[in-house]
């Protein structure tokens, strides 16, 4: 109704790998049809049949509470059958290997595989070896597309005086400056978000400790600065990465006290930059990435984000649910 | 966007703008009647248009209504995307579209509209969403075209003609809001 005559109707891919191989229009069908989705959920009754008579595996081989947990609800939500699997307790502790187990799985008759691995291309291998669809949940330092995508859901839905009415809401980010900071050699959430935000149109800043920022990394073209307020200054919104604690013991950065006071963002930047909108993709270490009162603040749209995860994962699923016929794009992934 | 698709080949005008704004004229008095009928307080009736056309054939007898009668009647927009059943026969899965409706429907006298209805199926997944928002009196169905062929038993209640189809054929309601003109048409689709 309100589209415009050259808005996708589908997407070109079978699979969920990355952001990095999907369309402009692409990502923008996720974000209008997640958009019903969340509406679903603040229904009296949150569910729909959608998804009635499709068994969906979450295969989750590295540890995961929420993104776990609102996949499972996206799947419910949808009326799916739902059955996880988590490596510990499982045949992965007896040595079985990715293959085996994902090709055990679909001998089940399954349809789609959400997978949550500790090595880069997981989701990627598993497609060569199974005929389910399947959704990457991350995979190593590689990619976590879902996480990119509830970021760009809540932030077309920003109310940003400088941007014209839906704009934003509609996905083109022309004119936003996002800031990325923390760990973003370690972060698929980074990664993800940078091939989402950059194909939407936004401009992208990238801040951290140098030990921390990938090589060469603006030739993802990307803007990188070493100083936080110079992060900051002119961005519309902040997002702050989870630091590993265990990197710490690696050498890559001294303190977790130095790390607050470097690249922290405290009260001091929200008064400095009264516009500036904070996001995290959570957990929070409180007092590292972000001062406590930052969390808590009217600023952060962090359990926004939250929300949208679940409508976000209702819609991909959705969306790759129909049809078994191979489509144009796949074959670029192979 | 074109008036019609350029596969279609016309085989009959069902109705042009002057016929269309007649039976909606006679629709509207129906359910103005329906309204009479059942001694019920005229507040408790609502109109759904179910996406895309039915919701503009909702607005315009909304809009006949509170001409005739001076009443406007509470009007929602019913998307049943998610409540197909029919997706697993699909390459891909349809777009949905926005739900909105801004009354509550418990309790309320519901009149459904659409423009075509033919296996029913529409029909029954958007009975579905209804109840999914809560519990209607009572849910009365009208379409603007039925071309009969029905897999389900679903039966409308006010009709703006009954027209015989066959499956190879397509009606196309075409409505000024979205298209270039006003009218319905029956098809040929090729094989």
């Amino acid at each position: 109704m309100s589209e415009p005559a050259a808005a996708l109707d589908a997407l070109r891919h079978r699979h969920l790998l990355g952001l990095a191989t999907y369309s402009d229009e692409e990502i923008r069908l996720v974000l209008r049809t997640a958009r019903e989705f969340r509406a679903v959920l603040d229904r009296p009754v949150k569910r729909v049949p959608s998804l009635r008579g499709v068994t969906v595996v979450n295969l989750f081989f590295e540890a995961s509470t929420r993104t776990r947990l609102s996949f499972e609800l996206a799947e419910k939500r949808l009326s799916a059958d739902v059955v996880n699997f988590s490596a510990s307790g499982s045949s992965v502790s007896k040595g079985e290997t990715l293959k085996d187990t994902a090709r055990n799985i679909e001998a089940m008759k399954i349809d789609m595989v959400v997978i949550r691995h500790g090595s880069p291309g997981a989701a990627q291998f598993l497609t060569r070896w199974i005929d389910s669809v399947v959704l990457n949940a991350g995979d190593g330092a590689h990619e976590h597309p879902t996480q990119a995508l509830l970021d760009l859901l809540t932030l077309s839905d920003l109310d940003l005086p400088r941007f014209g009415a839906d704009r934003l809401r509609d996905g083109y980010f022309e004119g936003l400056n996002v800031s990325i900071i923390g760990d973003i050699t370690h972060s698929r959430v980074a990664r993800s978000n940078i091939h989402g935000l950059r194909a939407l149109g936004a401009d992208v800043t990238l801040c951290g400790p140098r030990t921390m920022m990938p090589r060469e990394v603006e030739a993802m073209g990307v803007r990188v600065v070493d100083r936080l307020d110079e992060a900051l200054d002119g961005c519309d919104v902040a997002m702050a990465l989870r630091i590993q604690l265990e990197r710490q013991s690696a050498g890559l950065f001294p303190s977790l006290r130095e790390y607050h006071e470097r690249y922290g963002i405290k009260e001091e930047h929200l008064d400095r930059y009264p516009d500036l909108r904070i996001m995290h993709p959570g957990p929070v270490n409180r007092g590292v990435e972000l001062a406590s009162e930052v969390v808590d603040s009217d600023r952060s749209v962090i359990l926004d984000q939250v929300t949208n995860g679940v409508a976000v994962r209702m819609a991909c699923l959705y969306l790759l649910s129909g049809g078994t016929v191979a489509r144009d794009a796949d074959r670029g992934e192979g | 966007m074109a008036l019609l698709s350029p596969d279609d080949t016309v085989k009959a005008q069902l109705m042009d703008a002057a016929d269309l704004d007649r039976t909606l004229n006679r629709l509207a008095r129906q359910i103005v009647e329906h309204l009479d009928d059942e001694a019920e307080p005229a507040e408790r009736l609502a109109l759904v248009g179910m996406q895309t056309r039915g919701v503009y054939l909702a607005r315009r007898l909304r809009d006949k209504i509170a001409d005739f009668e001076g009443l406007t009647l509470p009007f929602g927009v019913l998307d049943a995307t998610m409540y197909r059943d029919d997706f697993r026969k699909r390459l891909r899965q349809p777009i949905v579209h926005p739900t909105d409706i801004p009354f509550d429907v418990d309790d309320r006298r519901l009149v459904l509209v659409d423009d075509v209805v033919y296996t029913g199926r529409t029909t029954r997944a958007a009975l579905d969403a209804l109840m999914d928002l809560g519990r209607p009196a009572s849910v009365r169905f009208l379409a603007l075209i039925d071309r009969g062929l029905r897999e389900l038993p679903v039966r409308p209640d006010f009709v703006g003609r009954t027209v015989p189809t066959t499956p190879g054929e397509e009606v196309r309601v075409r409505l000024t809001e979205i298209d270039e003109a006003d009218g319905v048409w029956l098809v040929g689709r090729p094989a």
